[in-house]
């Protein structure tokens, strides 16, 4: 169950990438709607955050290109934000929380450019949508997983873009900040832009997505919500891997030279 | 008079030191510190070859890409030859530091330079190496000026590439995906530790040097959750290890420098056991 | 070459002194490094090196005397110092091991250099001869120094041969290790101890300075010959202890030359030589792996030329030349002609008049290939739900791979199928259909 949606917002085609040589995702091809609030999902190891870094073009690939509203990553960098794993980071880091969601803005301004009252302004406007203005001041070694979790969220609400890309946001946070952050994915939906999240938990998928990707180094399914989550396509994407593909995998590892030479 | 200079120029070493040594700590990368400032050897010893001292620029920058090929050599291993990252860092700067003391030892008779100072530098004799004008004018010790400009330097990356260094080393994926170029500021924090290294060796020489990278940073990083206060307790510290270290070598009679670097460390275990109270 | 001689010969005391020396740490220096490198502890031993200056110059300054066993006290007393203090500085604080073990090792280096200078200061520092411990000297061993080398090797070897089991268990998997309830701290703490004894021996050789390469580099290079423990501890024992010899020997030819850095050069050279050379995991039996593959690809690309344009022609007997294949199959001319002579070389192809054409072998090795990649394609269309028009280029790549038990797996798994995606038929030979 792939399904092509005209005019798509995000089109992955024929994405392969690896590891050492080793494919950890495999001809990714797919559509993504705009407006859409998107779920991807697959077991552990499956390659999903794999996909978000290759798509924000954080790895080289194999084979494959993303096009974001039709044109390369490059050409519309701006209005494309980017949420890491809250793990993928040092939180021992010396910031605060004002520092952090600071951050967000300087795609816009660039890096020698001065951070004006504007600025400042949109970010503490992005604190407190998520709740965290409070903290402002508060050093980021000293938050919560839930809070760092809403200020790496803040950080990329202050970027303003029109397309979200969140690795994992609901790994490790209390249920408080999960309901949160899903209350705002909607609003940010509703105001038109287009979000995809990694995600791991079914039992929820249902509820806050309306499109899903189901990923197991390959593409399982694309497509919306109803659909997708079926016994079948379900059994497909957790029932493990292709051993076939492992093996060749393994075989173009130990050889050194990839799948596509 | 000389105690002043003296501990301006251990100052100075310092407070380069605490600036590129906070950025160092954060990015974790401590320990390629350390693998720079031992090689760079070679290439001073290479330098000396060329003139007397380190006095001309070219030569000071040309013995600093000896750093930023270390810094090569050792991701090259880690990547090319699978090499895992600690053993590249230690087979890296022990071959380039070697190589630096064999050429010391061959070139004995004609160079400047003698394997104390590679070890500890000959900070007691800044003053006497002065800069004098045509007119007849003290410019005050060479080593002062090397170090005062590579300090300026270092000042005017930190305040344009402020936000640069401090967003690729909180989160590169983060700073990547905003389309910023990483490698671009990473190389520019190695070439800048390579360059003070090398300003510094005349100083404190080539290992001593770690101390001053490593201490103050440390220390300021248990007392502060702030950057900009992280560098300016470093500084703090490097200065008062400076100042204290001086006169505790004056007092055991014993090497300024070894003394300097020991003093960054008592700050750190002062600072240490503090943090380790405050918790509790 | 009479230096040569006199040392290979070891007519000379001071010159059987320095041989047995090398070899007794080396031996144990080889051993320790494995398990510091394994651990990925390498820089560990860095630190350690830097922090038995300070243990020297104290125990000097305490003792008034230049005594073997006096001084390796107390740098055994410093280097365990800064064992412990790394870990203390990572357990009870937010810095990481890294800063921690820069921190400990520049800072008793420090200190170490102040000890020095106030004992030379204080005029004995010629009859110390304290300052062969930053870069060595192989060539000023005692006899009793090597009495300490050789209690201290047979104390390693003792040891790591009771625990050998459990210490490779945590070598290699620590976490199981610990689930197996194996005591990983006390094993741990028994490794750092060894460590620390090998390198308070090894400084006499070597020096303060550059010790950690005696840990580092035997180790490394014996990892690319073997991933065995037992093969890895052999090879790293022998390699560290020619170093040190080599090394020792090199600097005993150059009067006022230290050891350590000779022995350092030869040991990285050891290391640089087995990356590149040693089969399986060196650098060139890497890069000669691909370029085999790089080969196989081309040439079974032409053969698949040669099926192509004879299945369009339905006759496979048929010759073709350079421009008709190039038609087919672009490719640059040399590298073209390369891959005919290989395949007209090998016997699958035929220079004939009219061209080249395929032998008997020639056409299985070709149908194989081709029926390699509509298996592959039917596959990824099949179970990995791709597009029929998105699956050529991944076989493009694929076919090259498979090997005969994963076509077997393939056949099985697609029902031995006669049609690719593409609606092209799956070949067979007469040879294939009668296995």
């Amino acid at each position: 169950m792939i399904q092509h949606v005209d005019n798509p917002i995000i089109e992955v085609h024929d994405l392969t990438v690896s590891y050492d040589k080793k494919p950890v995702l495999w001809n990714v091809d797919f559509t993504i709607p705009a407006g859409a609030l998107v779920g991807i999902i697959g077991p552990n190891g499956a390659g999903k955050s794999t996909l978000i870094k290759a798509m924000m073009g954080l790895l080289p690939l194999s084979s494959g290109y993303t096009e974001l509203f039709g044109k390369k990553l490059n050409d519309v960098r701006k209005r494309v934000s980017y949420v890491p794993q809250r793990e993928s980071v040092d939180w021992d880091f010396p910031a605060s929380v004002m520092d952090i969601a600071l951050m967000g803005r300087y795609g816009q301004r660039g890096l020698f450019n001065r951070i004006t009252a504007e600025d400042r302004s949109i970010a503490r406007q992005a604190l407190e949508e998520v709740h965290m203005l409070e903290f402002a001041n508060r050093q980021i070694g000293q938050l919560s997983g839930g809070q760092q979790q809403r200020v790496f969220l803040a950080r990329a609400l202050a970027q303003q873009a029109d397309l979200y890309f969140m690795d994992e946001p609901f790994a490790g946070v209390d249920a408080a900040t999960e309901g949160a952050i899903i209350e705002l994915l909607k609003e940010l939906k509703s105001q038109g832009k287009t979000i995809l999240v990694v995600h791991h938990d079914l039992q929820s998928a249902a509820d806050y997505f309306d499109w899903i990707v189901l990923l197991n180094t390959r593409l399982v399914a694309s497509g919306p919500v109803k659909e997708v989550l079926t016994p079948t396509l379900l059994q497909e994407t957790y029932g493990g891997k292709l051993s076939l593909l492992a093996q060749v995998g393994d075989i173009a590892s130990s050889k050194g030279v990839g799948t596509r030479e | 008079m000389d105690a002043f200079w003296i501990i301006l120029t251990g100052s100075l070493v310092a407070l380069n030191g605490a600036l590129l040594g906070s950025f160092l700590l954060l990015r974790r990368m401590s320990l390629v510190g350390d693998a720079i400032s031992h090689a760079v050897l070679p290439g001073i010893v290479v330098a000396y070859l060329f003139t007397a001292s380190l006095t001309s620029p070219f030569l000071l920058v040309g013995a600093a890409l000896t750093g930023l090929a270390a810094t090569w050599i050792i991701e090259t291993l880690n990547q090319k030859a699978r090499l895992q990252h600690d053993a590249a860092i230690g087979l890296t700067f022990t071959l380039l530091f070697a190589i630096g003391v064999i050429l010391v030892a061959s070139f004995a008779g004609q160079i400047d330079l003698d394997m104390d100072c590679v070890l500890y530098g000959e900070i007691a004799y800044v003053p006497l190496d002065t800069i004098t004008l045509a007119s007849g004018i003290g410019m005050g010790p060479k080593q002062v000026w090397t170090l005062g400009i590579v300090f300026v330097g270092l000042i005017i990356l930190l305040l344009t590439g402020y936000r640069g260094l401090s967003l690729t080393t909180f989160d590169a994926g983060y700073a990547a995906a905003l389309g910023f170029n990483t490698s671009f500021w990473h190389y520019a924090l190695m070439g800048a530790v390579s360059l003070s290294t090398v300003a510094a060796f005349e100083s404190v020489g080539a290992i001593l040097v770690v101390a001053f990278l490593v201490g103050p940073a440390a220390t300021a990083f248990l007392l502060t959750r702030s950057l900009k206060w992280m560098l300016l307790i470093a500084s703090a510290v490097g200065i008062a290890s400076a100042i204290s270290g001086y006169y505790l070598a004056l007092w055991l009679d014993g090497s300024i420098s070894g003394a300097m670097a020991l003093m960054t460390g008592v700050i750190f275990a002062l600072a240490f056991v503090w943090q380790m109270v405050v918790k509790r | 070459m009479n230096s040569l001689s006199q040392f290979l010969s070891l007519s000379d005391a001071n010159v059987r002194y320095v041989v047995i020396g090398c070899v007794l740490l080396g031996i144990s220096s080889g051993l320790m490094g494995v398990y510091t490198l394994l651990r990925k502890r390498a820089l560990i031993g860095d630190a350690i090196a830097h922090a038995v200056l300070p243990g020297i110059c104290i125990a000097f300054m305490l003792s008034g005397v230049r005594n073997t066993w006096v001084l390796f006290a107390g740098a055994v007393v410093t280097g365990s110092l800064a064992v412990y203090l790394v870990d203390l500085i990572t357990r009870r604080s937010r810095l990481k091991p890294d800063a921690a073990i820069a921190l400990v090792l520049s800072v008793f280096f420090g200190a170490g250099i102040l000890l020095l200078t106030i004992i030379q200061s204080s005029g004995n520092a010629a009859q110390s001869g304290l300052d062969k411990f930053l870069f060595g000297k192989a060539a000023a061993m005692l006899p009793e120094d090597l009495w300490l080398f050789g209690v201290v090797l047979l104390l390693v070897v003792l040891v790591l041969l009771t625990g050998y089991k459990d210490f490779k268990l945590l070598a290699f998997d620590k976490g199981y290790a610990q689930s197996q309830g194996i005591p990983v701290k006390a094993l741990e703490m028994v490794l750092s101890t060894l460590t620390v004894l090998t390198v308070a021996t090894g400084i006499q050789a070597v020096g303060v300075v550059l010790m950690s390469s005696l840990l580092i580099a035997p180790a490394a290079a014996s990892r690319y010959w073997t991933h065995r423990l037992s093969g890895m501890l052999i090879l790293s024992a022998i390699l560290a202890t020619l170093g040190a010899y080599i090394g020792a020997f090199i600097s005993y030819t150059k009067p006022g030359m230290p050891t350590g850095p000779w022995i350092v050069v030869v040991l990285s050279c050891i290391t640089l030589a087995s990356m590149l050379l040693a089969p399986n995991q060196g650098v060139i039996a890497r890069y000669l792996q691909r370029r085999k593959h790089r080969n196989k690809i081309l040439q079974e690309n032409i053969l698949k030329a040669f099926f192509h344009l004879g299945e369009k022609k339905n006759n496979q007997a048929l010759a073709f030349g350079m421009e008709v294949l190039r038609q087919q199959r672009d490719m640059p001319v040399a590298r073209l002609k390369s891959g005919l002579r290989q395949l007209v070389r090998q016997g699958s192809l035929l220079d004939t008049n009219e061209g080249y054409q395929l032998t008997r072998s020639g056409l299985e090795a070709a149908t194989r290939v081709v029926r390699l990649h509509r298996l592959w394609e039917l596959y990824l269309s099949r179970h990995l739900n791709i597009a029929p028009d998105h699956v050529h280029e991944d076989a493009e790549g694929i076919e090259h791979l498979i090997t005969p038990e994963l076509e077997r797996e393939l056949e099985l798994l697609l029902d031995s199928p006669g049609i690719d995606p593409h609606d092209s038929q799956i070949p067979y030979t007469q040879k294939d259909r009668n296995r």
